[in-house]
Order: structure tokens, then sequence, then C-alpha cells
């Protein structure tokens, strides 16, 4: 028995969405953002592949960083960031200090792990219809036959209602038909490597496999700059941060430690 | 029956006797003294300058009397653990009526004994006695000799002080030669009226439990809790339905009387057969608007394993409320924000109804440096935002993966030199080529926590972690679980995965 929906219609009081059709959020790169036509769209779904099964984590890492650019119209809105069990189990744990180093507001935001892929949809179509967030991530290990065309066309309808935009993960899976606006396929891509050989900013190899209505099979080299919450082109990047070799030690900071480090 | 207990002062500190101070008629007087000061014979009502002269190192404080009256509150609303009826005598007693609910604490004694205990350890002491009247049980507290033997004897016995009178008339009756209660009982009422006045005749026979004089007991707040019964067992859904609404809708009306919002919502259906369904909701805010409440209560039902089965109906449904929170009438933001958070808040609830509050969780930092320890993820529905994370230093890489494996993977390492970082690791097994690599960041262990951790070599291993990429720009967070000379062969592991 359900306590049900035609009452609860009556007496519901329906949070409409106060959010302001925001315009499409920037990336941070001029020919990214004009084959999006503007920046990424608000209140859609966009679908972020791994490249290969090893790639989970800088797919997880570029949908921070855009959940990051998405939110930079209103920043004080919180991420919900949505996975299984299984996620948590083959991809790890999620940690707040690395999302805050990746941008991220992990104070504000709200890590769910639900029990399977049932469950992990309804939630989302659920986060989805609440106007207050600032985006939904949603982390969909394997091939999880639930998320066929129908599931996809609900969160799409929930996300277009509310505004609020769906980055769906899928670190394990092959494309699948459905009702995204965008298809990314991400991979891991060597970064620029800081003084004394340190491994530099997240770099990604990003290929933008399907738009609705747009250019699509363009393929992008892209650095997050946690600093300016925008990716930059990595093979301009190894200009903007390489330093001069000859620095005052005062402030080197890191850098100069990292030297010293390894020439111990 | 009536039981009376008279607060003395919290306990001053051992060395020094302690008096407390108010102005009265532009003197110094005391207000209360602490047990030693009374044994160096200060007494209330003296002076201050005469106190000072007996003793000179006194401890002073001002006598603050609305504290006073709002601890002595706060102890009666404590006493109504025992009794449903207690009244605040100032400026330091308190009595209840415990005719009828002795029994359940194993009689008088029992009572006296658990409330003695109870008050000894939040560091009062109390005197106690019990008599038939309220009037009665507080003269014997304040002014017999405990314990009380025979209550008739010991109220007897009584000096005349304990009938309260004002200070004049006790003055009178002692002057007469009448010191204790005994004696002006054993005089006729009317010559006591005609000489005393007739407030003494009264006072005589309440406290001697000739007259009754009913007590004025504290308000208590009446439970939320709303029922409906029905003539004839309710079985159609739509009928349940609207009778929960209503139900939903009165209790909204009296929190909003009483300026509170429901935390907890307790509904139960009683089925005609004597079957019993329990329902209980929890919610993050406090709320009393109906319909998120019956959302929430619409995702239990949805949730639960076994569906409710009516049968041949309920006939009764019940709504309790165990806990409140004080909510103010909120006005919604001209840009919509308070409705907001009040959506978020909704989509929480909503979640942690479904599937447990565990499910959904904010995480929060804790102050330790080893990383699998440095943050716990609380329910969403109890942690509330914004928590506080540092935020990372500008032109720094990523030096905290994004995922962390607890346990740690074993790894298989191969490394240039012993102590140096890896050259290719297998993981999973596939094998790792190492480009770039960062470190070691060296995390040693917590041996604080250990046995003997002090001592050189048994605090635990250290870990020395590197930042790593491998050639196909992957980069992971490695680290080894030891140093050579703590362990001959330390392992290899995987802990982390950056973006």
């Amino acid at each position: 028995m359900r306590i049900v929906p035609a009452l609860m219609r009556s007496c519901a009081v329906s949070v409409e969405s106060s959010r302001q059709a925001l315009g499409p959020a920037s990336l941070g790169i001029a020919s990214l953002d004009a084959a999006l036509g503007g920046g990424l769209a608000q209140g859609r779904v966009h679908e972020v592949y791994a490249a290969e099964s090893d790639d989970a984590a800088s797919a997880a890492g570029f949908a921070a960083g855009v959940a990051v650019c998405l939110g930079t119209a209103d920043p004080g809105r919180s991420v919900l960031w949505l996975r299984d069990q299984r996620a948590a189990r083959v991809g790890g744990v999620m940690q707040a200090p690395g999302w805050a180093e990746l941008g991220g507001a992990p104070g504000r935001g709200l890590v769910g792990v639900m029990p399977d892929a049932m469950a992990l949809l309804r939630a989302a179509v659920d986060a989805l219809r609440c106007a207050a967030l600032g985006a939904v991530i949603v982390e969909c290990w394997g091939a999880m036959r639930e998320l066929d065309l129908t599931a996809s066309r609900r969160l799409a309808l929930a996300a277009e209602k509310s505004g609020v935009p769906l980055l769906l993960l899928r670190p394990d899976a092959a494309p699948v038909p459905s009702a995204a606006q965008t298809r990314w396929q991400v991979a891991a891509a060597p970064s620029c490597t800081l003084p004394g050989n340190a491994p530099g900013m997240p770099t990604f190899d990003v290929t933008l496999l399907r738009q609705r209505s747009g250019p699509c099979g363009i393929s992008w080299r892209l650095e997050w700059d946690r600093d300016r919450r925008l990716f930059r082109d990595a093979a301009l990047s190894g200009a903007v941060v390489s330093p001069a070799a000859h620095r005052p030690a005062a402030d080197t900071g890191r850098d100069g430690e990292r030297r010293d480090r390894r020439a111990a | 029956m009536g039981s009376a207990a008279t607060g003395g002062q919290l306990d001053a500190p051992p060395d020094a006797p302690l008096v407390l101070v108010a102005k009265v008629k532009g003197a110094l007087r005391l207000g209360a003294v602490d047990a030693h000061a009374r044994a160096l014979g200060i007494a209330p009502g003296q002076t201050l300058a005469d106190a000072r002269a007996l003793h000179p190192d006194l401890v002073v404080a001002d006598m603050d009397e609305d504290a006073d009256r709002h601890w002595l509150r706060r102890l009666a609303e404590h006493c109504i653990a025992w009794s449903p009826r207690v009244t605040v005598i100032p400026p330091d007693g308190v009595t209840l009526d415990i005719a009828g609910s002795e029994h359940l604490f194993g009689g008088e004694a029992g009572l006296a004994a658990q409330a003695e205990e109870t008050f000894a350890a939040i560091g009062m002491r109390v005197r106690m006695a019990a008599a038939c009247t309220a009037q009665g049980a507080q003269a014997l507290a304040r002014h017999a000799r405990l314990p009380v033997g025979d209550e008739r004897q010991a109220l007897r016995a009584l000096p005349v002080q304990a009938l309260g009178l004002d200070e004049e008339a006790t003055l009178a009756l002692r002057r007469a030669g009448l010191k204790t209660i005994g004696d002006l009982a054993s005089r006729a009422a009317a010559s006591i009226a005609a000489r005393f006045g007739a407030d003494a005749v009264t006072a005589l026979r309440r406290l001697l439990g000739e007259e009754h004089a009913p007590i004025d007991p504290l308000a208590q707040p009446e439970p939320l809790h709303c029922e409906r019964r029905f003539a004839e067992p309710v079985a159609l859904q739509a009928s349940i339905a609207a009778c929960f609404v209503d139900l939903l809708r009165e209790a909204a009306r009296m929190l909003e009387q009483r300026g509170l919002g429901g935390r907890r919502f307790v509904l139960t259906l009683f089925r005609s057969d004597g079957a019993r369904h329990r329902l209980a909701i929890e919610t993050g805010l406090p709320t009393r608007d109906p319909a998120p409440v019956l959302r929430l209560f619409d995702e239990r039902i949805g949730a639960l394993a076994d569906p409710l089965d009516p049968g041949f109906g309920y006939d009764r449904i019940t709504l309790f409320l165990p806990v409140t929170e004080p909510l103010a009438a909120s006005q919604p933001a001209l840009d919509g924000g308070e409705q907001e958070a009040g959506a978020l808040a909704d989509l929480i609830d909503r979640l942690s109804t479904r599937l447990g509050p565990g499910t959904l969780c904010r995480l929060v930092p804790q102050d330790s440096h080893i990383p699998e320890q440095a943050q716990l993820a609380l329910p969403a529905i109890h942690a509330r935002a914004p928590v506080h994370w540092p935020t990372p230093p500008a032109g720094e890489p990523p030096l905290r993966p994004l995922f962390l494996f607890d346990p740690p993977q074993p790894v298989e390492v191969i490394a240039e030199v012993p102590d140096g970082p890896p050259h290719r690791f297998r993981w999973r097994r596939k094998l790792h080529e190492v480009r770039l690599y960062e470190g070691p960041e060296r995390i040693a262990a917590e041996w604080w926590r250990r046995k003997g951790g002090e001592d050189p070599g048994k605090g635990g291993l250290t870990r020395d972690y590197y930042r790593i990429e491998d050639v196909r720009g992957r980069r992971y967070w490695i680290f080894r679980h030891g140093l050579y000379d703590e362990k001959p062969d330390p392992k290899w592991y995987l802990h982390g995965l950056f973006a």
C-alpha cells in the first residue's frame, strides 16, 4: 500500500525551480567552447566515458573539473556525487582532500553510496528534481542494464526541468544509445613535468564523441587549472608554469624543495 | 501525601568559607553561607562587616537571585521523573506530590534514596521529608531533625517558625510562651485567631493536615500526540491517506502554537485484529509542513520489505512526535534562497529515509595525518553544511588522491635502489613503467597509540609515499610499508588514484 500520490499532489507545495536559466558554462578553451556552441549547457546530461577502465580516476577528475566550471556562475551550491557499492570497491573510496585539490567544495558537497543500480538511478532522478543542487555526478560502473534509453530519457527530462546538470560517469562501459546532450571520452595523458621530474597538473586526452545538434569527434589535450577553475590547453601550459631556472630560495616554494629533494 | 526537598548551596572550594551577599536596606548582608562558614559561627542575615570581623578570609560572592530561581526551576523540572505534580517553593524548596507514584520507585524510602543519589551526582545536598500535606513536608524538611520517625510527633515538635508566618507574628507567639507547634495545637483555635490572626490558625491546620491545600504544579508540555479512532475499520487506501493528512495537519497546528518543528514522526496503525504497524521517519531540519512529511512516509512505506497489509482494516491511527526542535516561522527570501535550502534538506531526508541514514554522507575532516583516517563520512541528515576543508595552496598539483583504496592494494615493485622510488610496478596484472615521480612523503605511524611505541622501532612501520605518473599518464599514490632499517623486505602498496 502506498499513501498516495493523488493526495500528495493536492497538499504538496510544489517547489518551483527558482534557478534562473544559467547560460552555458565555459570550460576555458576557445575551440572547445566554440565546438559546444558557447560552452557546456546547464540542465543537460553529459556522459563521460573512460577510454579504458584504468582511466576511471581521470574520467572522474575531468567530471569534477567540469562540475566546478558548471558551478562558477553560482558557486554557493552543493554538488552531489552518487556512486554505488561497486564503485567504492573497485574504484576506491571518495576522498574529500583529493576533491578539494581539484577545486571542488567537499564541505558543501554530498557523497551517496547506493546499494544497487536501481537505487542509484532513482536517487539520481530525485536529486535532479532538486533545483538547489549545483550539479549531480553519478558514477555508473559496468554495463549497467538498468540504464537504458528510457532511464536516460528520464534523467534528461528531470535535468531539463530543474536546470541542474548531470555528469554521468561511465568508467567501465562501452557507449550505448542515450538521451545525453554530449558524450565524452577521457583518457589520462602525460602531464607537464614539474621541476624535479614531479608529476604535474591533471592532464586529460578528451574526445567529444557525440553531441546533439553539434560537431563531434574532436579531441583536445586538456590540463586542469585549479586556481583559475578552468581547463587550459596542455600544449600551451608548459610555458605558463615552467619557472625560471635560478630563482632565489625564498620564493621557490615547493619547486625549490622538489629540486633539493631530488638533489639529495 | 507530600514530600519536600530543600536545596543547599553548591559546595564551595574546600579551603575557605564562602558567603553570598546581597544589599538589604543599604547594608551588605549575608544571603547564604556554606557549611565551613556556618561552622565558624557565620549565619545568614549578618552584615558582611560583622562576618569579616569574625573571619577575615571569607570568600564573598554576590547573590544572583535570578540564577537561583532558574536553577531551582530546572531541578523541579527534573523532579517530574518521580511525580507528575511538582511545585517550586522559592527560594530553595521543591514539593512533589508522590501520592500514587512512590510505589514505582520502591516506596517513599526508595524514592528518597533515588532522589538523594541523583542530586548528589550533581553536587547538591538535599534535605528531604515526607508528610501528609505539602506544608507539613516543607516544614519538616526545613526545621525537623532528619530522618523523621513519627510524622505526627515530629510535626508537633517543630518550632513555631515552621508555620511560615511573618517575623512579628512569630515573635509574638514566642513571647506568649508558645515555642512549638504542639504548644500551639493544644490551645483553642478561636483564642489563637483572636490573638495572632486567622492566618496562624490556617497555617496550623494545614501543617497538621486538618485542612487541605492543593499545590499548584508546574505546567508540563503536553506530548505531541494525535489520534483518530474509527467506528468501523477502515481499509480503503484513500481513506487512510486522507486520515493521515488530517493527522499531520492537526500536528502542524499544535507545533505552530508552540513554535516547534518535528524532527521525528511516528505513525502507528492499529489493525482491527490486534496487529500493529509502526512507521517512523526522521527529518534533518525541524519541520511542520505536512507535504514533505507525507512524502517521507511514502518513501518509508515504499522501502518496507513487507508491504503494509490493512487486512480487515485499521480501527485506530495515531501520530506521535517524540523529537521536536524550536522552529520560528520563516520568511522566504526574495531570491528564493530559503526555499532552496529547504529543498536540499528535503532531498537529503528523502534519500536517507528510503535507503538508510548512512547512505548519503557529508565528508568531515578528522585531525589525523594518516591518509585513510583524514576524513569521516557522517550521515548527511545529522551533519549540517558547510564543513570547513582547507583550501589547497595555489600552483600545486593535487597532493592527495581523489580515490583511496581501503585497504591498500599490494603491488609488485621493481626499484632502482632498495630505498629509492619504484621503477616499474605491477598492479591488477598490468605492468606500469614509471615516468615521473615525487617523493618520498614520509608518513610515520601513530606511535602514541601503541604500547611502548615511544621506543625506537616499536611505534609501527613508517610509510614512504610516492606520487607517480606512468608512461600512459595515469597518476598513482604508492607507498613502501616500512623503512629498510625497520623491516628487512618492506612491501609496496598502491593506496590511491589521482585524477
